[in-house]
């Protein structure tokens, strides 16, 4: 992983292109990411139902792979989906994975493939 | 009717006038002119000066589509908004195809309320992802899919108290 791809994960990421969190279709909890770090913060802070919501419909893994580019992340959040796990043991995955995954790319040097 | 600078004021047989084309607008003027012991062109006269002043804006037909084979979805749609922000993001909702109706409101706080429509569960939910949550302002979204429509009456004369300036 070079800086610069760990930079590019990393970046901010227009309005329009941010993850928006929702409980169910339609129904938006006034939270949002525009970057990695800010996603790995709302994880915390969001209601699990939401979370419950993206991860079943792909929204999460999409995001994380279209608009961040981090391949890695989404078939790790891909494996969570699949592990079944929802409630608050989804959220500490969750927050796990995308936590340990800002710090390691905010130390590019710390890589081992 | 009178009018008085940009004021336009209507008095009970433009009121009725209304009411029968609001009934049935493809009524003649002559049918018309008969319910209301009026001559047609008398009609004729006082439809063209409320078209001129734009109180009648259109005639239309009352399609049900669910008979005529169109698939859609419904839904009421409620944007809680920073207040600094409501009637902008009213503006830029009410230009949008899919917004059928559109409403700012009062509440314990501002809103805006519109009824939405879309082919599908799926493109309401991205219409609403991609269009309505991102604009700048919007709080938070709560969205009501409408499973059974059991009445809609379009505002009119009839279901109006209209005060006349006389």
């Amino acid at each position: 992983m070079t800086v610069e791809n760990s930079s590019r994960i990393l970046r901010t990421v227009p309005r329009e292109k941010a993850f928006y969190f929702f409980t169910s279709l339609g129904n938006y909890t006034g939270l949002s990411a525009i970057s990695l770090k800010e996603f790995a913060d709302k994880i915390n802070e969001v209601n699990v139902k939401s979370l419950e919501f993206h991860l079943g419909r792909g929204d999460l893994e999409k995001w994380t792979a279209e608009v961040l580019e981090d391949q890695w992340l989404a078939g790790e959040i891909k494996r969570i989906q699949r592990s079944g796990l929802m409630g608050e043991a989804l959220r500490n995955q969750l927050s796990l994975t995308v936590s340990r995954r800002v710090k390691r790319l905010m130390n590019p040097g710390s890589f081992r493939f | 009717m009178k009018s008085k600078k940009n004021e336009v004021s209507l008095d009970r047989v433009d009121l009725e006038i209304l009411k029968a084309l609001q009934e049935n607008s493809q009524q003649t003027y002559i049918k018309i002119g008969r319910r209301l012991k009026l001559a047609h062109s008398t009609v004729y006269d006082r439809v063209k000066k409320m078209e001129n002043a734009k109180i009648i804006n259109g005639y239309t037909a009352l399609v049900d589509l669910e008979k005529a084979g169109v698939r859609n979805i419904l839904a009421i749609v409620t944007i809680y908004t920073d207040p600094k922000e409501t009637g902008r993001v009213a503006e830029k909702l009410a230009q949008r195809p899919e917004v059928l109706e559109a409403y700012t409101s009062f509440s314990d706080e501002l809103l805006i309320v519109t009824k939405v429509v879309a082919q599908s569960q799926e493109d309401l939910h991205e219409f609403i992802a991609n269009s309505v949550a991102p604009m700048d302002g919007v709080l938070r979204i709560r969205t009501s899919i409408v499973t059974k429509k059991l009445k809609e009456t379009p505002l009119s004369i009839t279901n109006c108290t209209v005060q006349l300036h006389l």
